[in-house]
């Protein structure tokens, strides 16, 4: 029988591969090149002939497609002294080094867009081409953006324990940032993320933020399909259809959530997840939670002091207190924020003022980042201006 | 083949026949315009013909070298009397003739009253590589 190949379970596999490799003394940009091929071929092979153990074929491929290009390159006289030290065929060790090819790929000299294309080739299993498709590059560009990054941490000492946080911004953005393709990136982001929990000892300092990222990812994936029209047109959080909300994956969130609570340190992720999970607990918008969103957005802005978040809280405080005490809170902020006028115009609109509102809301429309808000934006507008005598 | 540029302006083209913005429109006739837009793109790619298609954010800047050790010069957002380009589709078909049909396909999106735009889209050939064969 042949079967499509479980390409969830090969690049699973594609981060302890390569670390074996470098443990075995491949450099990292060569072993990630020959682990590349080892999938590339094993996407051709397994479905006529799936090994039985897929991980220890991975490694014999890969290592074999490292000493071939080793050899090659005849001028690389140190290397080839590695061929005559192949380690003897064995069992794989059991303990990985996922852990520290996270930190490797999202080390602080690599730009964030390098270091999401690095996390997701090398420890995601995505090939160049896939990669391209998700962020709308040519194939040629990406696989330069790759190498390049590659010989930025090509002097990185691999054994050394690197910062989570920077892990965790990486994650972040691959799930928040996806664009097209035939993969899914935010789903790709929840497997990398929840590998990466499972790869850390739960004692480790940042282990606290990993779950609360994690629990934010499963928290706003369960909302997904809710969130556009079959148009293609956004749909607000309040007019979601919550009985197609993914009922398990909002359950498994609050209770990884949960868990990360419990250690006690707080952290920026744990609290956006806290607020996610207020919405998702709420069986109607107007069940919501305010009161208790605001305080999450009070704890949010002690933890950043990002001006982003205060503009949220600006949106709950105006669900909490009244859209006055909202337009209050939104006033003490900078009006060139992205999405300010946007808050503003809805903000005027629950006070009942209909005509500052379509204002606002077309001058949103002309400022907003993407073609989904702008629509948005713009059908607020002509609701509005529709309902007004002219 | 010949590859085109259609270029839809903000500012900057004649004025349409059908001219009134977005905003005054219903939601209904946004949506039919969008699906018309939408559309329209997936024809072209059903036709072999479509190549690249993007929005642009009405405002951006000019920016210009200011001599050596020096940052540049910005000088935005555009003026009000700018041209400005708000999207741009290429594509890539047999005639010129065809890319004049399918640009009045485009200007014949559905807008105020459901009814046509008639916008002005400006149409650019590609300078394209020079052919093998030239006598």
């Amino acid at each position: 029988m042949t079967a499509a190949v479980n390409e969830v379970l090969l690049r699973s596999l594609t981060p302890s591969v390569l670390a074996i490799l470098v443990r075995r003394g491949a450099n990292f940009a060569a072993a990630e090149d020959a682990v590349q091929d080892a999938l590339v071929e094993a996407l051709r092979v397994w479905p006529a002939d799936q090994p039985r153990d897929p991980k220890g074929w991975l490694v014999t491929m890969a290592w074999r497609r490292f000493l071939d290009a080793t050899r090659a390159d005849a001028a690389r006289r140190r290397r080839e002294d590695l061929v005559d030290e192949e380690p003897a065929p064995g069992p794989t060790p059991v303990v990985d080094d996922t852990l520290l090819l996270y930190f490797l790929c999202a080390h602080p000299s690599l730009t964030p867009s390098s270091a999401v294309a690095l996390t997701l080739r090398a420890v995601g299993g995505l090939t160049t081409r896939q990669i391209a498709q998700a962020y709308l590059v040519p194939e040629a560009t990406m696989a330069q953006r790759i190498s390049r990054a590659k010989r930025t941490v090509s002097g990185v000492r691999f054994d050394q324990p690197g910062d989570v946080a920077t892990v965790l911004r990486v994650l972040y953005l691959v799930f928040n940032e996806g664009y097209s393709g035939d993969v899914d990136l935010a789903a790709e982001a929840i497997r990398l993320t929840r590998q990466l929990a499972a790869a850390m000892d739960p004692r480790h300092i940042g282990y606290s933020e990993v779950a609360g990222l994690l629990a934010l990812m499963l928290l706003h994936h369960a909302r997904r399909a809710t969130r556009t029209g079959p148009d293609g047109s956004l749909v607000p959080l309040a007019e979601q259809d919550r009985g197609r909300w993914d009922t398990e994956m909002i359950a498994a969130g609050v209770e990884t959530l949960q868990a990360a609570l419990a250690r006690d340190r707080l952290g920026e992720f744990q609290a956006q997840a806290a607020i996610a999970a207020l919405h998702a607990d709420a069986p109607t918008a107007e069940e919501t939670d305010w009161v208790q969103i605001v305080e999450w957005y009070d704890e949010l802005a002690r933890l950043t002091d990002s001006p982003v978040v205060r503009l949220n809280r600006a949106v709950a405080v105006g669900q909490a207190d009244g859209p006055r005490a909202g337009l209050a809170a939104l006033a003490a902020l900078d009006d060139a924020l992205p999405r300010h006028t946007a808050v503003a115009a809805y903000l005027h609109e629950r006070d009942g003022d209909l005509a500052t509102a379509a204002r606002l809301y077309a001058e949103a429309a002309h400022k907003a980042p993407n073609l989904a808000e702008r629509d948005h934006l713009t059908r607020q507008a002509a609701r509005l201006n529709a309902r007004r005598p002219r | 083949m010949a590859k085109y540029l259609l270029l839809k302006h903000y500012r900057g083209a004649p004025a349409a026949v059908n001219d009134v913005p977005m905003d005054q429109w219903t939601t209904d006739e946004i949506s039919a315009h969008i699906q018309y837009m939408n559309d329209f793109a997936a024809r072209l790619e059903g036709t072999g013909e479509f190549v690249d298609g993007q929005a642009l954010a009405a405002e951006g800047t000019f920016v210009r070298y200011d001599g050596e050790g020096r940052p540049p010069i910005t000088d935005g957002p555009f003026a009000e009397t700018k041209d400005l380009i708000a999207g741009w589709m290429v594509i890539d078909v047999d005639s010129y003739e065809r890319a004049v049909e399918l640009a009045g396909d485009l200007s014949a999106a559905p807008g105020a009253g459901g009814k046509p735009i008639h916008e002005w889209l400006e149409l650019r050939p590609f300078l394209t590589e020079p052919p093998t064969i030239t006598e």
